[in-house]
C-alpha cells in the first residue's frame, strides 16, 4: 500500500506543479498564449486521472489560469471532486478554487451541499473552516437555506475560530435566504457579547451590515452597541459601531443627543486617527439629524471643524483628503462655521493631488455667498487656465457652473458678469461639457429678461467667430454652444445691433461641418432673423435690401437641403419654399414683414424639467391598458430593434423636443387654467405650488475629447470677466453710499423683484443689490403637482429582502429548515401526521421549493393577521386573555424550534428599554463612567415609572405590560406616554405653589440614582428647586418674579458650574427687559457674554407675559469647591401695563452648597471597595438623630438633594458614593437603627466632606 | 464591505485577484486592466484614496491602495469601511505576509500565490473582515501549514526532493525584489495591536 503510494507520487513529480507553470509562463513571454494552451491540454489529461493528488495539483494550476483571465468552468466538476477529499490539503485547494471560479448558475454547486454539510461538521476545526470560507465566496439560496440551520448550530461552537466564521458567514445567509434572519437573530446578537473579540467583532461587522440597509430595525439594539462602544478598545470594532451610529441617528434624534458627550470624548482622547475621524464623522451626523440646536452643540461643531482643520493641515494626503470629504458634510447644515476656513480651502485648490483639488471644489460650492462668489469664480477662472489634464479642467467648469447657476442663480448679482464667465469658458480647448455652457446661456437669456440686450450681443459675436470653435475637430464639444447662441439670436433678434451681419455669420458655408442638430437650429433661426431683417428693412422703405435678404436665403439655403441630416434638410427645404414665396410677393410690392413675423410670434416660457411626470394621472385614465389589440408575440419581436433606433434619434435630437413638449405643456396649461378659473368648485392653487427646478445636465452623450491645444485660443472682441469684478467693486461702493443718504431721507430702497426671494444670507448680503433689475422667471410646474421626487430605489437590491422587523416574537413556521431522517419520520403516529407532513415538505427537495415556500409565506401572512386580531382583543378584554395568549405563543415542536425560538417578553422589554434609554436624555457621564452607565439604567427601569411620577395614572401599568410590539403599537405607545408627560407637566405647575416639585433635571437624576430595589411605597415628591427671591411686597397689584434655583455642576468643564432659574410671573403685568447680575466673589464668576465687564448683568433671553414662567440658565466659573458658597445678585426688570411701565428690582442670595458640586456617578461595588482600600481618603461621620421615615426614603433623599448614587444596599445598611466636579471621590456609608442614622464618610478633601456632611444634616433636620 | 482585493504589480501584471461580487474572467480582467491604470498614473505623495472606476462600484464605493516597492495592493470597499480603517488592513496584511514568507519579495507572490490567498482567508472572508490581529492570523496559518505538512508525510518526500532537484538547476532566485519598505508610516497602525 505504502509503495504504491510512493509509485504514486513518483509518477507524480514529473507533472508539472503550480511553481513549474509559473515558470514556464515566464520562460515563455514570446507565446504565452500557446504555452497556456499546451499547459491547459496537460490539465485536462491530470483531471481525468484516478490519483485525487494528480487532480489537486490540476486544479491549483487552474486557479492561477483563472486569475489571468482563462475561463476554468469546464473544469467545475473536478474542483467539486477535489473539495470532496478527505485529506485537508487537498480539500483546501478544491475550495479555494471553488471560491475563485464558482457563482450562482454554476449548476455542480447544488452537488456539494451534502459534501459542505459533511465539512461544517467535521472534528477537524480547519476542514469547518475552510468550508466556510469557501462557501462565503459561493453561497446561492439553495445552500443557505439547506445549510442555515447547520451554520447557525457553528454560531456556539467551542472554538471562537468556527464561531467567527460562523458569524460572519451568516450575513452572507441572509443576503441571500432572508427567511433566515429572524430565526437567527437571538443568536447573532447574544455574540456581541461573546467572551471572545473576534467573534465579537465578527457580530459586530455583520449587525453593522445589516443595519446599514435597513437601519430602523435595529434601533432597538442601540443601548447594547452603546455599551459596547464605552467599554470597547478594539478599535475596528469602535469604527463599526460609530458608523452604525451614523446610520441610526437620523431616525432617532434622541439617540444623537445621548452619543454627543461620549463621542466627544473619545474624540478628544483618542490618538488613532481613523477612529478620530469616524467620531467626528458621527458627531456630525446627530449634529445633521438634531434640528433644533441645543447651546453647547454650538461647542460640538467647533469641536468638529477644530479637529478637521488639525487633519486638512497635516502633510499626510489622506488625512487632508478624509479631512476635506467630512468638511463637505458640515457644510451642509452649518456653513457658516466652515466658511471661516475659506482661505485654507482655496489653499487646497493648489495641492498638487487631484483628488484633493476635487474635494476642495465641492467645498467651494457651499460657501459662495453674494459677496464672495466673483472672487472665487475669478480664482477659479485662473485654475482653469492653469489646469492640465481635460478632466480636471472639465470638473472645474463643471463646478465653477454649479456654483453660479445653484438655488436659481441666487448668489449672482450681476448676470453681464455671468454671462461673460460663460463666454469665457467657451474658450476652454477639449472640454466635453459644450452643452452644459449652452444650456446655461440658455436659461439665463430666456429666464433673466433684462440681461438679454446683453446676451444676444454676446451671442451675435460668439457666432461672428463660430469658426474658431469649429475650426479644429478636437473642439466638438464646445461646439454645443453655437446651438445656444444660435437660438437665442434668433429668438431675441429684436435686440441685435446688425441682425443682417448674424444672419450673413449664421449661413455660411462653413455651418454645414457642425454636427446636424445645431445647423437645424441654425436653419430654423435664420429664419427668425430673416423676419426681423425684413421687418427692419421694409420699415425703411428699402425695397430692395429687402429683396437681397430673401436672395442671400434663397441663395444659401439650398446648402442645408442637401444635407444628410434629415431634421436640418427638412427645415431648410420648408424655409426655402417660404422665402421663394415671400421673394415672390416682395417683387410685386406687397408688405410681408409683419406676416412673416407672426410665424415667429409668442414667448416662451421655461417649464420645469420634471413638470410632464408631476402631472397627475386624470381618473379614469388606464395607462397600461392598450389602446389597440395587443400585436402578436412576433411581431413584438419584430418592434425592437425599432424601439432601439428611435431611443437613439430622441437622445441627438433631445433638446429640440423638449422644446416642442414645453409650448405643447404651456398650451395645456393654458386652456386647463381656463377650465379651472371657469369652474366654480375649483380650489386655486397657491402660486407657492410652483416649485422652483434645477436643471440636472445630463453628460453621457457627448463624446469624450482628449486634446491638449498647446496655443490658448482667444475670441476677440470679448469682454473679459475680471472687468466686472472691478466695476461691481465700484458698483456696491456707490450703491452704498446712496443707500446711505436715502436712509437719511427715511426712504425704502426698492429691490430687484425678484421671483424668489432668498433670505438666507447674513445681512451685510442682504445690502448687495443686483446691478440689473432681474426677473428671474420661475419655471412652470402643473397644478396639483408634487415637487417630491418618487423615491424610486432598485427593486432588484438584495437588501430590500432583509427589511424584516426582528423585535416581533418568532412565528412556528419561521423555524430553519432542519434535515430530519425519514426513518424518524414513519415513527411518528397518525396523530402527528400534519406536523409529520410539514416536517417532510421541509426536507430540502429542489423541485417543491418554491411552492414551499409561497406556502410558508401564507401561513406567516395568516399567522400574522390572527396575532394582531388576537391583540386588539386583548387591549378590550385585560386580563381574559388565557384562550389568546395560548395561540399566541410557539407551539415548541421539536427540540431545534425551542432552540431557535426566543421569548417573546424578552424583545418586548427591550423595545420599551429603549424608549426608556432615550427618553433618558442628556445623562452627566464621561469616558470612564460611561462603561458603566447604561447598565445602571437599565437596572433602574423598574424604579423609573414610580420614581419619575410617583402618583401617576393608574394606565401606567398597562405601558409596561408586555405587548407584542411591532411598529403600530410602538408608535401608539410613543404617543401614550407623550400623553403622559404632558399630564405629568402639568400637575407639575399645580404643585409649583407649594415650591414641591418635579423640575426635568431633578426627575432624571432620581431615575438614575435608582436607590431602591424593592418598592414598599412610593416616594414622597422631592425637589431640588428652592425659592430664591420673592418679592409680593411692593406694590400692591405689582408683578412679581419668584425665582427659584437649581444649581448642578457641569461635568464637561471640572470648574463650571450651570445654575438654572425659573422665572414666573406672578402679577397680571408684562415683563420684559429682564437682567441678571451677580456680584462676582474671588472664587466664583459669573460668565458673561464676550467684552462685557465684570459688573454688566446678562439678559435673560425672554419675556414673561402674566402668568408664565420660564427657565433661564447661568453658567458659573469656580475655582475651589471644597467651601459653600454665598452670591449676591440683582435682577432688574419692566413691569409694564397698558398705561405705564416701571423698573423694579430684587436681590437675592444664590447658595452654592457642595451638593451642587457634586455629580451623580455610578460605581460599581468592587471599584467601590477598591477605592476604600486605597487609604488615600480621609475618613468623617456624623449621627442623625430622630429621622423618621422609612429607610429607602433616607437614601432617595440623599441621593436627590446631594446627587449620590447607592452602590449597595444590605437591609438597613447602604453604601453610596459621588464625585465632585474636580474629581474627589465621596464615598458613604449609611447605618440605620431605630430612629438614629449614621453617616460614616470618607473622601479625599476633608473640608468638602465636613460640608457636604454638614448639608445631608441640615437637609435631615429640615423634616 | 470589501468588493475586491487586488494586488499587481508595477507593469501592471496581475499577482492576486480575489473578488467577492462574481464578475466573469473578462470583466475581470477589464478591471484590473483599468484600476491599474487609475492608480499607476497616481504620484507617489498623493493620497491612497481614489473614487472608483467605471466596471466596479458606482459611487459608493472607493479604491484604497498602497504602494510597496514593486506592488500595488488595491482593496476596492463601500461607504461602510472606514478609509484609514482599511490602510491599516492592507499594513497589516502586507506585514503578515512578511512574516509569513520571511522577508517577501514579489517572486514569493508569483510562485505561491495559493498561500497568499490562504493567508488573505484568515483576515477577510466573504468580504468582510475577520481578523485583524496579526499574530492571530499568523498562528492560524501556521497550524494549518503544519497539518498539510503532516498529511504529506512519506508521500510528501520524493515531491519535495523533486522540487528541490527543479530548483537546484534553475539559476539562482532573485530574492533582492524585496517587496519595500513596509515600515510605511500609519497615521495609527498601533490601533490594531
Amino acid at each position: 500500500m505504502a509503495l504504491k503510494i510512493v509509485k504514486g507520487s513518483i509518477d507524480r513529480m514529473f507533472d508539472k506543479n503550480l511553481q513549474d507553470l509559473v515558470r514556464g509562463i515566464r520562460n515563455h513571454k514570446e507565446d504565452e498564449a500557446k504555452y497556456i494552451s499546451t499547459c491547459i491540454d496537460e490539465i485536462k489529461q491530470e483531471l481525468k486521472q484516478d490519483n485525487i493528488a494528480v487532480k489537486a495539483n490540476a486544479v491549483c494550476k487552474l486557479t492561477y489560469l483563472q486569475m489571468l483571465g482563462y475561463d476554468v468552468s469546464w473544469a467545475a466538476f473536478n474542483i467539486v471532486e477535489v473539495m470532496s477529499s478527505s485529506k485537508f490539503t487537498y480539500k483546501r485547494i478544491g475550495y479555494l478554487a471553488a471560491s475563485q471560479c464558482f457563482h450562482e448558475s454554476t449548476d455542480v454547486i447544488m452537488l456539494t451541499t451534502n459534501q459542505i454539510r459533511k465539512d461544517l461538521s467535521s472534528p477537524n476545526q480547519y476542514d469547518t473552516g475552510v468550508a466556510l470560507t469557501g462557501l462565503s465566496c459561493f453561497v446561492t439560496p439553495d445552500l443557505a437555506r439547506d445549510l442555515a440551520n447547520d451554520i447557525m448550530t457553528l454560531m456556539s461552537h467551542t472554538k471562537p475560530y468556527i464561531r467567527k466564521k460562523a458569524v460572519l458567514i451568516m450575513y452572507k445567509v441572509f443576503l441571500k435566504y432572508p427567511e433566515s434572519l429572524r430565526p437567527a437573530f437571538p443568536r447573532l446578537k447574544e455574540k456581541l457579547e461573546d467572551p471572545d473579540p473576534g467573534v465579537q467583532s465578527a457580530a459586530v461587522n455583520v449587525i453593522c451590515e445589516l443595519a446599514r440597509r435597513n437601519p430602523k430595525n435595529y434601533l432597538s439594539l442601540a443601548p447594547l452597541f452603546f455599551k459596547l462602544m464605552t467599554s470597547s478598545t478594539n478599535n475596528w470594532v469602535l469604527i463599526k459601531i460609530i458608523k452604525l451610529f451614523g446610520a441610526l441617528t437620523p431616525l432617532e434624534p434622541r439617540l444623537g443627543k445621548k452619543l454627543i458627550e461620549p463621542l466627544t470624548n473619545l474624540i478628544h482622547s483618542t490618538s488613532a486617527m481613523s477612529l478620530l475621524y469616524e467620531c467626528v464623522n458621527t458627531v456630525i451626523a446627530v449634529l445633521i439629524s438634531l434640528s433644533s440646536g441645543m447651546p453647547n452643540h454650538s461647542a460640538s461643531i467647533q469641536l468638529c471643524v477644530q479637529k478637521l482643520r488639525i487633519l486638512i493641515e497635516d502633510s499626510d494626503q489622506n488625512l487632508k483628503y478624509l479631512g476635506l470629504l467630512a468638511m463637505s458634510k458640515i457644510l451642509k447644515t452649518h456653513p457658516k462655521s466652515v466658511q471661516s476656513h475659506k482661505d485654507l480651502i482655496l489653499q487646497c485648490l493648489d495641492d498638487k493631488d487631484e483628488s484633493i483639488r476635487l474635494r476642495a471644489l465641492d467645498l467651494l460650492y457651499g460657501m459662495v455667498s453674494k459677496k464672495n462668489l466673483m472672487e472665487i469664480v475669478k480664482k477659479l477662472m485662473l485654475h482653469v487656465d492653469k489646469a492640465e489634464g481635460t478632466t480636471y479642467r472639465d470638473e472645474l467648469l463643471t463646478k465653477i457652473i454649479d456654483i453660479c447657476s445653484q438655488s436659481n442663480y441666487q448668489y449672482i448679482t450681476n448676470f453681464e458678469w455671468y454671462i461673460s464667465i460663460l463666454v469665457e469658458l467657451t474658450r476652454l480647448e477639449g472640454t466635453r461639457h459644450g452643452h452644459l455652457i449652452a444650456s446655461q446661456m440658455l436659461d439665463v437669456a430666456i429666464r433673466v429678461k433684462a440681461i438679454r440686450v446683453f446676451a444676444v450681443a454676446q451671442m451675435a459675436t460668439l457666432l461672428d467667430n463660430a469658426h474658431l470653435m469649429t475650426g479644429n475637430v478636437q473642439r466638438k464639444g464646445i461646439c454645443e454652444v453655437l446651438y445656444a447662441a444660435a437660438w437665442i439670436c434668433g429668438e431675441f433678434s429684436e435686440h441685435l445691433d446688425n441682425p443682417m451681419q448674424t444672419l450673413e455669420a449664421m449661413l455660411r458655408p462653413k455651418v454645414a461641418t457642425l454636427p446636424g442638430h445645431i445647423q437645424a437650429v441654425y436653419v430654423q433661426n435664420a429664419a427668425k432673423l430673416f423676419a426681423t431683417v425684413l421687418k427692419n428693412q421694409e420699415g425703411n422703405t428699402e425695397g430692395t435690401a429687402a429683396q437681397e435678404t430673401s436672395q442671400l436665403m434663397i441663395d444659401r439655403l439650398p446648402l442645408f437641403v442637401q444635407s444628410a441630416n434629415l431634421e436640418v434638410q427638412e427645415r431648410a427645404s420648408c424655409i426655402l419654399q417660404l422665402v421663394k414665396y415671400i421673394q415672390k410677393l416682395q417683387q410685386k410690392d406687397v408688405e410681408v414683414a409683419e406676416e412673416v413675423n407672426a410665424l415667429f410670434a409668442g414667448e416662451l416660457n421655461p417649464v420645469a424639467p420634471k413638470a410632464q411626470k408631476k402631472v397627475p394621472v386624470p381618473e379614469g385614465l388606464d395607462l397600461d391598458a392598450w389602446i389597440n389589440e395587443p400585436p402578436s408575440e412576433s411581431e413584438s419581436e419584430d418592434e425592437q430593434p425599432k424601439a432601439i433606433f428611435a431611443k437613439e434619434e430622441t437622445k441627438h435630437s433631445r433638446p429640440r423636443h423638449t422644446e416642442v413638449d414645453e409650448k405643447e405643456l404651456a398650451r395645456r396649461r393654458e386652456v386647463r387654467k381656463q377650465e379651472q378659473a371657469s369652474n366654480p368648485f375649483y380650489i386655486k392653487a397657491s402660486p407657492s405650488s410652483q416649485k422652483v427646478y434645477q436643471e440636472a445636465p445630463g453628460v453621457d452623450h457627448i463624446p469624450v475629447v482628449q486634446i491638449d491645444l498647446s496655443v490658448p485660443l482667444k475670441v476677440p472682441g470679448l469682454p473679459m470677466s475680471d472687468q466686472y469684478v472691478k466695476l461691481e467693486e465700484e458698483r456696491r461702493q456707490k450703491d452704498r453710499v446712496d443707500k446711505k443718504k436715502k436712509e437719511k431721507k427715511k426712504r425704502k430702497e426698492k429691490r430687484g423683484g425678484r421671483g424668489k426671494k432668498h433670505d438666507s444670507g447674513p445681512e451685510s448680503e442682504e445690502d448687495i443689490t443686483p446691478a440689473h433689475m432681474v426677473d428671474i422667471v420661475t419655471e412652470e410646474m402643473p397644478e396639483n403637482a408634487l415637487p417630491s421626487d418618487d423615491d424610486d430605489k432598485d427593486p432588484n437590491d438584495p437588501h430590500k429582502a432583509l427589511d424584516i422587523d426582528l423585535d416581533k416574537p418568532l412565528a412556528d413556521s419561521e423555524k430553519l429548515p432542519v434535515r430530519s431522517h425519514r426513518a424518524a419520520e414513519a415513527l411518528k403516529s397518525p396523530a402527528e401526521d400534519g406536523d409529520a407532513e410539514s416536517a417532510a415538505s421541509q426536507e430540502p427537495k429542489k423541485k417543491s421549493s418554491k411552492e414551499k415556500r409561497e406556502k410558508k409565506k401564507d401561513k406567516e401572512r395568516k399567522k400574522s393577521k390572527d396575532e394582531k386580531k388576537k391583540k386588539k382583543h386583548r387591549h378590550e378584554e385585560k386580563g381574559e386573555d388565557l384562550l389568546g395568549g395560548h395561540a399566541d405563543e410557539p407551539v415548541v415542536q421539536s427540540e431545534e424550534t425551542s432552540e431557535v425560538a426566543a421569548p417573546p417578553a424578552s424583545n418586548t422589554a427591550e423595545v420599551s428599554d429603549l424608549d426608556f434609554w432615550l427618553s433618558n436624555a442628556p445623562v452627566p457621564s464621561n469616558s470612564q463612567e460611561a462603561a458603566t452607565l447604561p447598565a445602571a439604567e437599565a437596572a433602574s427601569v423598574p424604579e423609573t415609572a414610580s420614581g419619575t411620577a410617583p402618583d401617576s395614572e393608574p394606565d401606567e401599568p398597562k405601558d409596561t405590560e408586555p405587548e407584542e410590539t411591532d411598529k403600530k403599537s410602538s408608535k401608539h405607545k410613543k404617543k401614550k406616554q407623550k400623553k403622559e408627560k404632558e399630564e405629568k407637566e402639568k400637575k407639575k405647575k399645580k404643585k409649583h405653589h407649594h415650591h414641591h416639585r418635579h423640575s426635568d433635571g431633578g426627575a432624571e437624576e432620581s431615575v438614575q440614582n435608582g436607590t431602591v430595589e424593592e418598592e414598599e411605597e412610593p416616594l414622597p415628591p422631592m425637589s431640588n428647586y428652592c425659592l430664591l427671591a420673592e418679592n409680593s411686597y411692593i406694590k400692591m397689584m405689582m408683578e412679581d418674579a419668584d425665582q427659584e434655583n437649581d444649581i448642578q455642576g457641569n461635568l464637561q468643564d471640572g470648574s463650571q458650574v450651570v445654575v438654572s432659574v425659573i422665572f414666573e410671573n406672578k402679577c397680571d403685568s408684562f415683563l420684559k427687559s429682564m437682567e441678571f447680575n451677580v456680584l462676582d466673589s474671588l472664587n466664583s464668576k459669573l460668565q458673561r457674554a464676550e467684552g462685557s465687564g465684570p459688573h454688566d448683568g446678562l439678559t435673560v433671553p425672554f419675556q414673561l407675559p402674566l402668568g408664565v414662567s420660564n427657565e433661564a440658565r447661568f453658567v458659573f466659573t469656580v475655582q475651589s469647591i471644597v467651601m459653600p458658597q454665598k452670591l449676591k445678585g440683582t435682577l432688574t426688570f419692566i413691569v409694564k401695563n397698558e398705561d405705564s411701565s416701571t423698573h423694579e428690582k430684587l436681590d437675592f442670595k444664590l447658595h452654592f452648597t457642595c451638593s451642587s458640586y457634586l455629580i451623580t456617578t455610578p460605581c460599581y461595588s468592587d471599584a467601590f471597595a477598591k477605592l476604600l482600600e486605597s487609604g488615600d481618603l480621609k475618613c468623617s461621620s456624623v449621627k442623625l438623630e430622630r429621622v423618621i421615615m422609612p429607610f429607602h426614603h433616607l437614601l432617595a433623599r440623599i441621593c436627590f438633594h446631594h446627587h449620590f448614587s447607592v452602590v449597595e444596599r444590605v437591609d438597613s445598611c447602604a453604601s453610596m458614593y459621588s464625585r465632585s466636579i474636580q474629581g474627589h471621590h465621596v464615598c458613604l456609608l449609611v447605618k440605620t437603627s431605630g430612629q438614629t442614622v449614621t453617616i460614616d464618610a470618607k473622601c479625599d478633601e476633608p473640608t468638602l466632606l465636613g460640608n457636604v456632611l454638614d448639608e445631608i444634616k441640615q437637609t435631615f433636620s429640615q423634616c | 464591505m470589501i468588493k475586491a482585493i487586488l494586488i499587481f504589480n508595477n507593469h501592471g501584471k496581475p499577482r492576486l485577484s480575489k473578488f467577492y461580487e462574481h464578475y466573469s474572467e473578462d470583466t475581470e480582467q477589464q478591471i484590473i486592466r483599468e484600476t491599474f491604470h487609475l492608480v499607476s498614473k497616481r504620484d507617489e505623495n498623493v493620497c491612497n484614496f481614489l473614487e472608483g472606476g467605471m466596471l466596479i462600484g458606482g459611487s459608493d464605493y472607493r479604491l484604497i491602495y498602497r504602494h510597496y516597492a514593486t506592488l500595488y495592493f488595491v482593496f476596492c470597499v463601500d461607504s461602510s469601511e472606514s478609509e484609514l480603517g482599511i490602510l491599516d488592513l492592507i499594513q497589516v496584511f502586507v506585514e503578515t505576509l512578511d512574516k509569513c514568507f520571511e522577508n517577501v519579495c514579489e517572486l514569493d507572490l508569483i510562485f505561491h500565490v495559493d498561500k497568499v490567498h490562504n493567508i488573505l482567508a484568515e483576515m477577510v472572508m466573504g468580504g468582510m473582515v475577520l481578523e485583524t490581529n496579526m499574530n492571530e492570523i499568523i498562528t492560524q496559518v501556521d497550524s494549518q501549514n503544519k497539518m498539510e505538512k503532516s498529511e504529506a508525510g512519506i508521500a510528501g518526500a520524493p515531491a519535495r526532493a523533486v522540487s528541490a532537484v527543479k530548483n537546484m538547476n534553475l539559476p539562482e532566485m532573485p530574492r533582492n525584489i524585496n517587496i519595500g519598505d513596509i515600515s510605511i508610516k500609519v497615521p495609527n497602525l498601533s490601533s490594531f495591536k
